[in-house]
């Protein structure tokens, strides 16, 4: 008993460092934000989040964007992720840092990349007016499609690993008796490929859905002031009204919203394989 | 259910990969309503040489024919061939039916004949009443016989089977060789199987290919190939076996390394050296007597294997009916074969 006891112990040891940073640094905030959001006992403050118009569409217009993110880095994931599967190991190699090269330079730097390529005397604006293509330059920033060229930039890779590994997942000789039995290309990859590979493009679509309810940088930058998501909210609540239960409220909106959905998308993963 | 019976024809078939020749110069006719076994070791190339009729693998020279036309470029959803894989290549989100009806939706094949077809197929692999089940609710054994059932259910002009029964316990593994067997005898089918299980070879076929090294060493009935193998290496392949190697000294005799004069019907001239083979069930009586002691002895149930070591240095591997008391390591005894049950070649 004692022996068991110590046994149980000794394995939780090692994690104690981080266990101790967690509740630092992530349970305790989230504690004391929880505790501003409702202080002096109202909730009022999820009241006016929930429930007055212009808040509730700021939601609306997250909710939105982070729908056409995570349709956009399908569509563009998915064809991405599967060419980097069945590709030759050389040219997969060569895909990946093209991919995963974003991923390791800052957001920051991207966003302010895209700034430049964007604005209206950006790089794409004054190439297409030399060319003769537009008479007026095309308004890509502080707008919703700048917002969304720069998030999808920036969340990409998070569809097309997941993608990536559920196409490498599927046994080859599956493709090829597919073929032998009738099926063309387009057939193979309707009733082979798709279906089993449905867990990661959900795995894919939820991760970059929820990021995307949270994203900041980009939208600050990119929307520039014009497009509002629900981070950005906060962050005026916290920096610029400094009412700062209003800005709890939001943000344990915004977590609820999000545990949310990932326990939706956990449900059906979980029934996808279970069938 | 009416197979399209037809036959194949393979000239020259050559595939390289790297250094490798995996097929080196192949040609192969197989007749309608035959099954032919290739039979060889692993890296024979005989996977090579089904991926290549199969249309999966592209040979750099040579031809495939089936009744006559040429399919050598065709692709392999075009080549109407039904193939069972060896891990079975069933989808696995697919229920049995749906598996089963999978080549029938490819040809467009109308609703109701399909429900029909499929019903049929099943029952002919005796799997009714298994259709909403998936393939990881089957047992190896079903879920063979659901790709059986999936490759002939299109009707298809040739049945290729790569090693099936590789994941197979030894009894169930019988079991599926006499159904294949026998589903092919019913529907006629044209059928190819890969395996490099001699014995296997040795039930299931019409004729027997053997391949090793990328190129086919003997086509020949079971009996030929097990009687009247053409080389050492399929003597030495398919079944047990005493091989050496001697000159002819004069008509009806051969002079072994090692001075043995051993009596054997043989067409070589003086003077050329020829290979010897023994089956170790043909010793009993006969002119060419071996003295010996007993090295080894195994009671095998329906025989006894002696393993002999001659007076005059040969070793022998010999096997005899199980009767009386299995010879004790030791023992001194005579063994005698019929110049007519040696084969030379």
């Amino acid at each position: 008993m004692f022996s068991r006891m110590s046994g149980r112990l000794l394995g939780i040891a090692p994690a104690v460092p981080a266990l101790i940073v967690l509740f630092v640094f992530f349970l305790y905030p989230v504690v004391r934000m929880l505790g501003y959001s409702i202080e002096g006992g109202t909730f009022e403050w999820y009241a006016k989040a929930l429930g007055e118009g212009l808040y509730l569409q700021v939601f609306l217009n997250t909710f939105e964007i982070a729908f056409w993110v995570t349709a956009i880095c399908l569509v563009l994931g998915y064809p991405l992720g599967f060419l980097l599967a069945t590709t030759t190991p050389g040219w997969a190699t060569l895909g990946f840092i093209f991919v995963l090269l974003p991923l390791w330079t800052s957001v920051l730097v991207r966003t302010y990349a895209w700034m430049v390529l964007l604005g209206r005397n950006g790089v794409f604006n004054r190439a297409m007016l030399e060319a003769g293509l537009i008479s007026d330059p095309i308004p890509m920033l502080n707008n919703f499609s700048g917002v969304l060229i720069g998030m999808v930039h920036v969340l990409l890779p998070y569809m097309v690993l997941p993608i990536y590994g559920a196409v490498r997942r599927v046994d080859p000789s599956l493709v090829s008796a597919a073929e032998g039995l009738g099926a063309s290309n387009a057939r193979i990859f309707r009733r082979v490929y798709l279906p089993l590979t449905l867990p990661g493009i959900f795995a894919g679509a939820v991760i970059v859905f929820v990021l995307s309810l949270g994203f900041y940088i980009t939208p600050a930058l990119l929307g520039g002031g014009r497009v509002i998501m629900v981070a950005v909210m906060i962050e005026q609540q916290v920096h610029q009204t400094l009412n700062w239960p209003f800005a709890a409220a939001l943000s344990a909106s915004l977590l609820v919203v999000t545990l949310a959905i990932y326990a939706l998308a956990q449900r059906f993963t979980r029934s996808s394989e279970a069938a | 259910m009416q197979a399209r019976s037809a036959d194949l024809k393979v000239q020259g078939l050559e595939k390289r990969f790297g250094e490798v020749a995996a097929l080196d110069g192949v040609s192969l006719d197989i007749m309608s309503g035959e099954l032919l076994t290739i039979l060889g070791p692993s890296g024979s190339g005989k996977t090579t040489l089904l991926k290549v009729v199969a249309g999966f693998e592209k040979a750099d020279a040579g031809t495939v024919r089936i009744d006559g036309i040429d399919i050598t470029a065709l692709p392999p959803a075009r080549r109407d061939i039904g193939m069972v894989f060896q891990n079975y290549a069933l989808f696995p989100h697919l229920t049995v039916r749906a598996n089963v009806a999978f080549p029938l939706e490819m040809r467009n094949v109308a609703r109701a004949e399909i429900e029909t077809r499929v019903t049929e197929a099943l029952q002919l692999v005796e799997l009714g009443g298994y259709d909403k089940r998936l393939p990881k609710q089957l047992s190896g054994g079903q879920q063979q016989r659901v790709a059986l059932a999936r490759a002939i259910v299109f009707n298809p002009r040739l049945l290729l089977l790569d090693e099936p029964f590789g994941a197979l316990d030894r009894k169930l593994r019988e079991t599926m060789q006499l159904e294949v067997r026998r589903l092919q005898r019913r529907l006629g089918l044209t059928t190819i199987f890969i395996t490099h299980d001699q014995e296997e070879a040795l039930v299931l076929s019409d004729r027997i290919a053997v391949m090793n090294q990328g190129r086919i060493q003997q086509v020949a009935t079971t009996t030929e190939i097990y009687e009247r193998p053409a080389n050492r290496f399929v003597a030495d392949f398919v079944g047990e076996s005493n091989i050496f190697h001697g000159t002819v000294t004069e008509p009806g005799v051969i002079s072994l390394e090692g001075g043995r004069r051993l009596l054997a019907r043989h067409s070589g001239k003086t003077g050329q050296r020829m290979g010897v083979l023994m089956r170790p069930e043909r010793f009993g009586r006969g002119t060419n007597v071996f003295a010996g002691e007993v090295k080894e002895a195994v009671y095998l149930g329906v025989s006894f294997k002696l393993r002999i070591a001659c007076d005059d240095g040969l070793e022998l591997i010999v096997r005899q009916p199980a009767r009386g008391e299995l010879p004790a390591a030791g023992t001194r005894v005579n063994v005698s074969i019929d110049p007519e049950d040696i084969h030379v070649f």
